[in-house]
C-alpha cells in the first residue's frame, strides 16, 4: 500500500489496466489530474474538441481490440463527449470515458460548468460511476475496464469530482466482485448440436456475420465453418472484413446498400446462421417479409439481442469464437449444391457496378484506386455515401481494418477515429474515406494529427452536397433539394496547408492515381480532395421499409 | 397482459434511475413500481408491474438482467404468488355518512386510521381488485385524496427470490 492523491491513484489504475494512451482536453476541475498526467509516462494526446477525444479512443479500440480511453472536463467538456460515447455504445466498442465534475460539496447546486453527465449518458453507456470519495477510485476503475471489455463490450463512464482527485488514499488494486454482472461466455452444448444439425441438413444455408465476429476474434472459425459447409457469407457493415471478400463464398455486405446477391440469398435461404449481428432495420428491410423461408440460428453474447427484432428458431447465447469452434466439432463437410450455383449466378448477373466516366471523377473509382494502391490499409469512414462506397468498392479482408460508425451513423467520426487507429497501429496505413459534409464536423482534429505527428490520410469524396440526404430527396422527395447543397467552400487544399498538413487535389479521373500515390507516399497528415460527380448515388438500394428482394439498381 | 416481476438490485445511487430510464428508453409500459429494503443491507427489492405480450415481457426481463446493478430478476406467476397493495384514502365523512363508511370499512377488513369532523383516512390492504372495489364504493362520499403503493408480491411456498 502506498499513499497517493486521487489523481495519482487514477493514473496508477490506468497503468494496472495497461493503458498506454489517452485522448483528452483539460479544464478547471481537471487541473489536479492533469498535473499528475504531466509527470506520468502514459501518453496523452491533446485534441481540439472533446468529441474528437471520444472518437479517437473509439478508433483506437476498434483498431487494436484494447479499451480506448478519453478524458474531458466537467460541464461542456463532458457533454461534448456524449456523441462519441453514444457512437461507441451503438457499435459495442470497449471504452472508458473519464469526466471531471465539480467538487462533491457543489454537486446539485448548478455550479459553474456543472452537468449531470452520469444522468445524461445513462441510456448510452454500459455502466457509469459518479465517485464520491477517492477511496472509491481503485474499485471503480477496476470494474469499469472489466465491464467495458468483457461480454458485449461498451463504453463505461467515470465521473470524477475535483475534490476526490486531491484527497489522499492508501492505494491498492482490488479484486472484482460484481454479483450482478456475469457475461455468458460458455455456450449450451445442446443448442450447438441442434444448430450444427440444422446447418448440415440445410439446402440453402447463408451465414450472416456481424461485428461480434470482430470483437470475439472469431474470423478464423467463421472462415473454417463457411468453407466446410460451402455456405455463402454476408456481413453487416460492422462485420465488413470478418470474411475475406475475395473468397468465392463471400456475398459482401447485405441490407439497404448491400449487394443484390446478398439480399436475394437472405430471402431465399432455408437456414440463416446469424453470428454477432443484431438484425438492425438497415439490414432486414421490412421485418414482416424478411427471410420468409428461413429458420434462424442466432449466436450472440448478449441474450437481450436474441428475439429482439426477429423470431429466432435456435438461440445460442455465448461468445462467437466459443460457439463457432464448438459447432465445428459437429459439422461435417457439405458439398457444393445447386444453391451455390444459384448464388454464383446472382453474383455474376448482379455485381456491384457504376458507370465510369472519362470527364468527371466517380467516387467509386477513387475507392477502387485506394484499394488497388493500398490494399492493406485500415479504412476508416465518415458517414453517408462515402461510407457506403468505402464498404462496397474496397475489397475488405481483415476484421480490424474497416472502422465505421454503423449504429449511430455519426458524421464527423472518421478523422478523429482515424487518428486513434493510427496511434494504435502506427505500422499500418490509415485512410479516412470522407465526404465534404462529414469531414467538416471534426476538421479541427487535423491540428491534433499534425502536431502529434500522426500521419493519417484523408480522402474527401467532395461532391459539394450532403449526398445521402440529397439522394433520398432525389428519389423520394421529388428532387426538392432542401438544404443539402454545401457549395464549394472551403478550399480543402488551402485548409490542409493552413493546418500544416499536405493538401492535394484531383479534378479529373486521370489525376486520381497520382494524387493517391503522392498522398500515400507522404509522411505527413494528408488531405486528398477528390472533386467528384455530385449526382452520383449509392446503388443498389432497398427503399426504407421495403423488402430485401425489392433492391433496385440506380444508374448515375 | 399484465406481469409482475421481482427485481433484487444493489443499493447504489442511480440504480432506480437506471431501471426507470431503461423502461422509458425502450418504450416499455410500467403500471407500477415499488422499492423497499430487503433483509440484506446492500440490496433492495423492487416489484414492477408491466404491460405487454410475451415478447415484450422477454425483452423486459433480459434488458433488466443486463443492468450491472441488477442482481436477480424473477417473473412472479399470478397463480403461484401472493400480492398486496396498500392504499390510504381520505374521504368526506360527516355525522350522517360516518357510520355507513364504517360499515364498508369493516366489510373490507380495512381500518380507519384518522378521524376529523368532516373526513376520515382509511387504510385498505389487499390485492388490486379489492383496493379498486373499496375505492369505487367510497367514491359516492367524495374522495378528497388518495395514496396507493403499487403492488408487492411474493412466491407462495418455500421457493424464494433472493440474492
Amino acid at each position: 500500500m502506498t499513499k497517493m492523491s486521487g489523481a495519482e491513484a487514477i493514473l496508477a489504475c490506468l497503468k494496472e489496466e495497461g493503458v498506454d494512451v489517452m485522448f483528452g482536453l483539460p479544464g478547471g476541475v481537471l487541473l489536479p489530474l492533469y498535473d499528475a498526467i504531466y509527470s506520468s509516462d502514459i501518453r496523452h494526446i491533446l485534441v481540439r474538441h472533446e468529441q474528437g477525444a471520444a472518437h479517437a479512443a473509439d478508433g483506437y479500440a476498434r483498431a487494436t481490440g484494447k479499451v480506448g480511453v478519453c478524458l474531458a472536463t466537467s460541464g461542456p467538456g463532458a457533454t461534448n463527449l456524449v456523441t462519441g460515447i453514444a457512437t461507441a455504445y451503438m457499435d459495442s466498442v470497449p471504452m472508458v470515458a473519464m469526466t471531471g465534475q465539480v467538487a462533491t460539496s457543489l454537486i446539485g447546486r448548478d455550479a459553474f460548468q456543472e452537468a449531470d453527465i452520469t444522468g445524461i449518458t445513462m441510456p448510452v453507456t454500459k455502466h457509469s460511476y459518479l465517485l464520491r470519495s477517492a477511496k472509491e477510485i481503485p474499485k471503480a476503475f477496476r470494474e469499469a475496464f472489466y465491464i467495458a471489455r468483457s461480454g458485449r463490450p461498451g463504453p463505461v463512464l467515470i465521473d470524477l469530482p475535483r475534490d476526490i482527485t486531491v484527497e489522499e488514499i492508501e492505494f491498492s488494486y482490488p479484486e472484482i466482485h460484481l454479483p450482478g454482472y456475469q457475461p455468458s461466455v460458455k455456450v449450451h452444448q445442446m443448442q450447438i448440436k441442434k444448430a450444427a444439425k440444422a446447418l448440415v441438413e440445410a439446402e440453402r444455408p447463408v451465414i450472416y456475420a456481424g461485428g461480434g465476429i470482430r470483437y470475439a476474434e472469431a474470423h478464423l472459425e467463421l472462415f473454417e465453418l463457411a468453407v466446410r459447409l460451402n455456405a455463402p457469407v454476408t456481413t453487416t457493415l460492422m462485420g465488413v472484413g470478418c470474411f475475406p471478400e475475395e473468397n468465392p463464398l463471400s456475398l459482401g455486405m447485405l441490407g439497404m446498400h448491400g449487394t443484390k446477391y446478398a439480399n436475394y440469398a437472405m430471402q431465399e435461404a432455408d437456414i440463416i446462421l446469424a453470428v454477432g449481428a443484431r438484425f438492425d432495420d438497415r439490414v432486414t428491410g421490412s421485418i414482416a417479409t424478411f427471410a420468409p423461408k428461413a429458420k434462424i440460428i442466432h449466436i450472440d453474447i448478449d441474450p437481450a439481442e436474441i428475439g429482439k427484432n426477429v423470431r429466432v428458431d435456435i438461440p445460442v447465447v455465448g461468445d462467437a469464437k466459443n460457439a463457432l469452434s464448438e459447432m465445428l466439432k459437429h459439422v461435417s463437410p457439405r458439398p457444393r449444391t445447386a444453391w451455390n450455383d444459384k448464388v454464383d449466378y446472382w453474383k455474376k448477373e448482379f455485381p456491384l457496378r457504376y458507370v465510369m466516366s472519362e470527364e468527371v471523377i466517380k467516387p467509386q473509382f477513387v475507392v477502387e484506386k485506394i484499394c488497388e494502391l493500398s490494399p492493406d490499409a485500415i479504412i476508416v469512414t465518415e458517414v453517408g455515401q462515402n461510407q457506403m462506397w468505402a464498404a462496397q468498392f474496397f475489397t475488405h479482408k481483415d476484421p480490424r481494418r474497416f472502422i465505421s460508425s454503423g449504429g449511430l451513423g455519426t458524421m464527423g467520426y472518421g478523422l478523429p477515429a482515424a487518428i486513434g487507429a493510427k496511434v494504435g497501429r502506427p505500422d499500418c496505413e490509415v485512410v479516412d474515406i470522407a465526404g465534404d459534409g462529414s469531414i467538416q464536423m471534426n476538421i479541427q482534429e487535423l491540428a491534433t494529427a499534425v502536431l502529434n505527428d500522426i500521419p493519417v490520410k484523408v480522402a474527401i469524396l467532395n461532391n459539394g452536397v450532403l449526398g445521402m440526404v440529397r439522394q433520398w430527396q432525389e428519389l423520394f422527395f421529388c428532387e426538392r433539394y432542401s438544404h443539402t447543397t454545401l457549395g464549394s467552400c472551403p478550399d480543402f487544399v488551402k485548409l490542409a496547408e493552413a493546418y500544416g498538413a499536405l493538401g492535394l487535389r484531383a479534378t479529373k479521373p486521370s489525376e486520381v492515381e497520382d494524387v493517391i500515390k503522392e498522398g500515400l507516399a507522404s509522411d505527413k497528415p494528408t488531405v486528398m480532395d477528390f472533386v467528384v460527380h455530385s449526382k452520383e448515388m449509392v446503388s443498389p438500394m432497398v427503399p426504407a421499409g421495403a423488402s430485401l428482394e425489392e433492391i433496385m439498381q440506380l444508374e448515375g | 397482459m399484465r406481469h409482475t416481476i421481482a427485481v433484487i438490485v444493489e443499493n447504489t445511487p442511480g440504480a432506480l434511475t437506471r431501471i426507470s430510464g431503461m423502461f422509458s428508453r425502450r418504450s416499455f409500459n410500467i403500471d407500477s413500481l415499488t422499492v423497499g429494503a430487503t433483509d440484506h443491507p446492500d440490496y433492495s427489492r423492487m416489484t414492477i408491474c408491466v404491460h405487454g405480450d410475451e415478447e415484450v415481457l422477454e425483452q423486459v426481463i433480459k434488458q433488466l438482467s443486463k443492468l450491472i446493478n441488477v442482481i436477480r430478476v424473477s417473473l412472479l406467476e399470478p397463480n403461484e404468488s401472493v400480492e398486496r397493495e396498500l392504499a390510504l384514502i381520505k374521504v368526506n365523512a360527516d355525522k350522517d355518512s360516518r357510520s355507513e363508511i364504517m360499515q364498508l370499512v369493516s366489510v373490507f377488513r380495512a381500518k380507519i386510521i384518522d378521524v376529523a369532523p368532516r373526513s376520515m383516512v382509511i387504510e385498505v390492504t389487499g390485492d388490486e381488485q379489492k383496493v379498486d372495489a373499496m375505492v369505487r364504493l367510497l367514491r359516492q362520499f367524495g374522495i378528497k385524496e388518495m395514496a396507493r403503493t403499487g403492488r408487492v408480491s411474493m412466491v407462495r411456498g418455500t421457493k424464494v427470490v433472493k440474492v
